[in-house]
This record gives C-alpha cells, sequence and structure tokens, in this order.
C-alpha cells in the first residue's frame, strides 16, 4: 500500500488539530491532578492566612469553582487569545514573562543547532571516507564518548578548564559571542554524536551505490562525485533527524540553563516547579509542546518532498 | 560456519558485558564492599585528601567518597535497570494484547500515542516530576511513563509484522498450539530486537536520573546518586574539582560500557 506524497501530506496536515486537541486537554487535566489548591497556593504566596472563606472567594475569582468542561473552555478561549493564565508568583500574565525569556532559550539552541551542523557534517564525511582508518576509529571513540557523557557534568568540565582555568570564556551570564560558546557546546554534543554516526553510515550507504561506480567509470573526479552526488543524496536522510533535535535541544536546554545560569526558558520552568507556579508550569508544556508538533510536521513533510526515491515512486503509480 | 564466523568477530565487543557485571556485583554488595558508612557525617574530617583509609578522600561534611560512589550504583545504575525492566515487561503486555486486538481498541492506542509523543520525552518527564514532586519513586514512575510510550508502539508494530510473516499464517494453518506458537515463533523474533533497544537505552535512562537529581527534580540528599553527588561537588569546584569529577567519571563509564555493549549487540542481529 503505498501513498502519493499528496495524500500523506493531507492526512498529516488533517491529523494536527485532532493532536493539539489532545495536547490542550493533557496539558489543561495534567494541572488538575495537581494535589494541591491553587487558590491556596496563592494565599500562601501572598501571606494571607487560607482561611475557608479567602479560599472560596478566590475559587469564584479563578473560576475554579465551575465544572470541569466549561474550565477547560474557558481556558482554552483563554490560549487562543495568547492568555495563559496569571503566574501565582509575581502575579503578572505568565505569557508576558514566558515569551520574555523564550528568545534566550532561541538563541542558545540556534548556536547550538550551528555547532552541531558545523561539526557533525565534516566529521561524518571524514569517518566515511577513511573508514576503518585511525582518523575514523577515533572519531568513532569521539561519538560514542559525546552520547556517553551527563550533559551538565560536561557543562562544568568545559566550565572548569575554558573559564575557570585558562580564562578563555565567562563563566556565566549573556550578552557576547562568547558567552554563548561553552553552553552551546555542551547543549550540543550529545546531538552531535548521533548525528556524526548517522552521516557515516548514510554516505558508506551511498557510496556502495551503482551510481557511484558508474561516475567513476566515467571518469569523473573523485571531489565531483562525492560533492555532485553522494553528499547531496545523503543530505535527505538528514532532514529525518530535524524533528528529534529539536526536541533533544529543548529538553537539554533545561540542563544547560541551569549549569551556565542562563536567563532563558528552562531556568524559569525549574523555578516554577520549584515555587509550584503551575500555571508557567502548564504553559511551558504547552508551547513547547505546539512547537515541536508543528516543527516534526515540518521535517516529515520536507523530507517526504525532498526525497526523490518517493518522488518517482509517485510519478509511476 | 557461517555462525562462529560471526560470533568470533563480535565476541571482543562483548567485553563490556562481564565489566558490567562486576559493577552491578559491586553495587549489590555495596554494604559489604564499602569501606565506611556513605552517610556518615564527621566535619573534622571533610576534604580530606586520598590515603588509604579514605582512598577517595572525602567530601564537604566529611563522607567517604568510595563507599558513596559504591552505594550509588543502586541508584544509578540499578534503577535504571530497573526502569527499563518494567517498562518493557509493560510495553510487551499492552504492545501485544493492541496488536492482537486491533479494531477500535488499537486506533485509541496509536490516537493516545500520538498525543504523548507530541511532547519532547524530557519535556514530559519534567512535567511529570514537576506535578509529582521530586523523589526517587518519581523518578522511576516518571521514566517508566516516558519509556513506555515508545516501547509499547514499537512492539505494537513488531507484532503486527511477525503476524504478516508466512511461517506464522504457515504454523497457523497446520494447527500449531497457542503456546508452542509464542515460544517457537514470536519469542525468537521478537527477543533480538527488544534487548538490543532496552540496552540502548540503558545508557540514556541512566543520563536522564543524573539529570533530573541534578536539578533537584530527582533522588534527594543525602541519597549517593552519582548526578546528586556532582551537584553537591558544583560549589566547591574552585578547590575541590575532583569532588565532581569522580561521580560524573562514574557515570561516563557505566554508560560508555553500556552503549558499547548495545552497539555490538545491534551488530549481532
Amino acid at each position: 500500500m503505498y501513498e502519493s506524497t499528496w495524500m500523506f501530506s493531507l492526512k498529516r496536515i488533517f491529523t494536527l488539530p485532532f493532536v493539539l486537541l489532545g495536547v490542550s486537554i493533557l496539558t489543561f487535566v495534567f494541572i488538575r491532578f495537581v494535589p494541591v489548591e491553587p487558590a491556596e497556593v496563592i494565599l500562601r504566596l501572598a501571606r494571607v492566612a487560607p482561611t475557608a472563606e479567602a479560599i472560596q472567594a478566590l475559587r469564584e475569582e479563578l473560576g475554579t469553582d465551575k465544572p470541569l468542561f466549561i474550565q477547560y473552555l474557558l481556558w482554552v478561549k483563554g490560549v487562543l487569545q495568547l492568555d495563559f493564565g496569571t503566574s501565582f508568583v509575581s502575579k503578572l500574565p505568565v505569557a508576558h514573562e514566558l515569551f520574555a525569556k523564550l528568545p534566550a532559550t532561541i538563541e542558545l539552541a540556534v548556536a547550538a543547532f550551528i555547532l552541531i551542523l558545523g561539526l557533525s557534517i565534516p566529521l561524518g564525511i571524514l569517518g566515511a571516507l577513511y573508514r576503518h582508518s585511525i582518523v575514523d576509529k577515533v572519531i568513532r571513540l569521539l561519538t560514542i564518548l559525546s552520547v556517553s557523557i551527563p550533559t551538565f557534568w560536561l557543562g562544568f568540565l568545559l566550565l572548569y578548564l575554558f573559564s575557570l582555568k585558562l580564562g578563555i570564556f565567562p563563566t556565566n551570564g549573556k550578552g557576547t559571542l562568547a558567552h554563548v560558546v561553552l553552553p552551546a557546546l555542551a547543549l550540543a554534543l550529545p546531538t552531535i554524536g548521533l548525528f556524526v554516526q548517522f552521516i557515516r553510515s548514510t554516505i558508506i550507504e551511498e557510496l556502495q551505490q551503482h551510481y557511484v561506480q558508474y561516475a567513476q567509470l566515467r571518469g569523473l573526479k573523485h571531489s565531483v562525485i562525492l560533492i555532485r552526488h553522494v553528499l547531496r543524496n545523503a543530505a535527505i536522510p538528514l532532514t529525518s533527524l530535524l524533528g528529534m533535535t529539536l526536541g533533544n535541544l529543548l529538553g537539554g536546554a533545561v540542563i544547560v540553563e541551569q549549569v551556565f545560569s542562563w536567563p532563558g526558558l528552562g531556568r524559569y520552568l525549574i523555578e516554577s516547579i520549584t515555587n509550584r507556579d503551575y500555571p508557567v508550569v502548564q504553559c511551558y508544556v504547552l508551547i513547547i509542546a505546539v512547537i515541536y508538533v508543528i516543527a516534526n510536521l515540518c521535517t516529515d513533510l520536507l523530507h517526504r518532498l525532498l526525497d526523490p526515491h518517493l518522488m518517482m515512486k509517485d510519478r509511476r503509480d | 560456519m557461517n555462525l562462529v564466523r560471526k560470533d568470533r568477530v563480535h565476541s571482543k565487543g562483548l567485553f563490556s558485558l562481564p565489566l558490567l557485571l562486576i559493577i552491578g556485583l559491586l553495587g549489590l554488595f555495596a554494604p559489604i564492599v564499602m569501606p565506611h558508612d556513605p552517610l556518615a557525617v564527621d566535619i573534622a574530617k571533610k576534604f580530606l585528601a586520598p590515603s588509604w583509609d579514605y582512598p577517595l578522600g572525602t567530601d564537604h561534611l566529611g563522607r567517604c567518597v568510595l563507599s558513596r560512589l559504591l552505594l550509588g550504583i543502586r541508584y544509578s545504575f540499578g534503577s535504571a535497570l530497573v526502569i527499563q525492566l518494567v517498562a518493557i515487561v509493560l510495553a510487551l503486555l499492552l504492545g501485544a494484547f493492541v496488536a492482537l486486538k486491533r479494531g477500535i481498541i488499537d486506533f485509541l492506542f496509536i490516537r493516545i500515542c500520538d498525543i504523548l509523543l507530541a511532547f519532547p520525552t524530557l519535556v514530559l518527564a519534567f512535567g511529570l516530576l514537576g506535578l509529582l514532586g521530586p523523589s526517587l519513586k518519581n523518578v522511576l514512575l516518571a521514566l517508566i511513563f516516558t519509556q513506555l510510550i515508545y516501547y509499547s508502539r514499537m512492539i505494537r508494530s513488531l507484532f503486527i509484522g511477525i503476524n504478516k510473516k508466512e511461517f506464522i499464517q504457515a504454523a497457523r494453518i497446520t494447527g500449531t498450539s497457542g503456546i508452542k506458537l509464542v515460544i517457537r515463533h514470536y519469542i525468537p523474533n521478537l527477543l533480538p530486537p527488544i534487548v538490543t533497544i532496552v540496552a540502548l537505552d540503558v545508557g540514556k535512562v541512566i543520563l536522564e536520573i543524573a539529570g533530573f537529581s541534578f536539578i533537584g527534580l530527582g533522588v534527594q540528599a543525602p541519597i549517593p546518586e552519582w548526578g546528586m553527588m556532582v551537584n553537591e561537588g558544583k560549589q566547591y569546584i574552585r578547590q575541590h574539582p575532583e569532588l565532581m569529577l569522580y561521580p560524573g567519571l562514574a557515570i561516563v563509564l557505566v554508560v560508555l560500557l553500556f552503549n558499547h555493549l548495545a552497539n555490538n549487540l545491534k551488530k549481532l542481529d
């Protein structure tokens, strides 16, 4: 059973609203599972005695006395207008603060992504071209090491070595390019390992294809075969990794931001979890899920559109 | 002939297995092999340099670092194994059930998985832990849950794939009994991919447990989980970097051995 690219794309786009609906219900239910009463948390944080009357009054104000279904509809209505509720701690709209922290995390993720592509593509190519040589062995050792190191520990090693001992990079804070290097490296490394392994094996697979032998027989230069044909074909499967990469970067950022005191979403999340500031946690989970779902949809479609094998099949059917 | 050669090529890659066994045994018999009580605080003995009495020195509370690392095997390595085992057993039951029932149950299962997979694994685990509160038990629960989503889906498709194979249909038609079908056909076909995937993820789970402890959402002090030990050592990074060096190296060693083992298991398939 083969479906055409169009059917595939339509189906994937069609399921998006259902997944988002499910995500919104799950995120909403998520906060209702919290064993503590939100009104009580707010009163405690405001240093007001949590008497039964005060809690009741606040519940009416918050709308948490209404039936669950009505609460959900009200919440969705708010979310669609980018109103994610109010933080228990700062009393400011949650969206306001989260969107204020978002650029720092994006900056970190983009820097890490540049490092991932910049380091893993040359290393993967090198490993494939000189496979089973000493160069390849060293690269493979480094890649297996990079997926075995805890991000936070790596972060501290980098801090210790490059900031405390050598004094090349600042220990924490944000602003200049020098500030972003170490956190981005710590965030990128595990994914670099995965990418190098993947790129290496894809290129090796491509090199064994008949078109490479044909190109050699035609007398094309090795560099031409490699750049024009092999790398181009090897780049396509790489797009299927992009969704997973985004997930790794968003999840990893929570830990890396903690090590380097990077003022992004991840640090804010941990702070909010510690403060039991549930509206913030809820909003964070929802925003990340929406970004992740849409990104995954885009990579799936991109992969499908770029892969000539699948397109050829389309035309034949 | 072919099989023998295959074994010889890859048996050198299995040297990590005995090493992991030794580490596991050290954790199991930690109370016997530990030179000191890993929780005994003695401020007078803080930051001692390595000696015969304290092979790796003492930490900021005067506790024996080596004893803490040894007991930590149970929390870092042991809990990862427990998580993987529980998750895969539950996934086998759930995946097989869904694959055999098909129909509306299968449809609902896939939709729910789709929705749960809409959250990056780590973010889902952070959310769950934030909700449940930090403790060893909750780390286990959160990680079993996130692993279960992937595994049950994978096992469902493995089952459906095998069901379509001709040898299964042939066995069915010739009247092979249900038990024999499972023992002779399903288990031998399911086991290799499952063992590889479970082994491949142990390292990842150890890293996640350590990460949660490190940011304060996981195992709590004074339990000597290795990520927790790195967290405790980080305040003394300037004067005593070794306090965070040792537990980190322990994590890297175990995860490395596991990844090495899993990579070689993958090749055997």
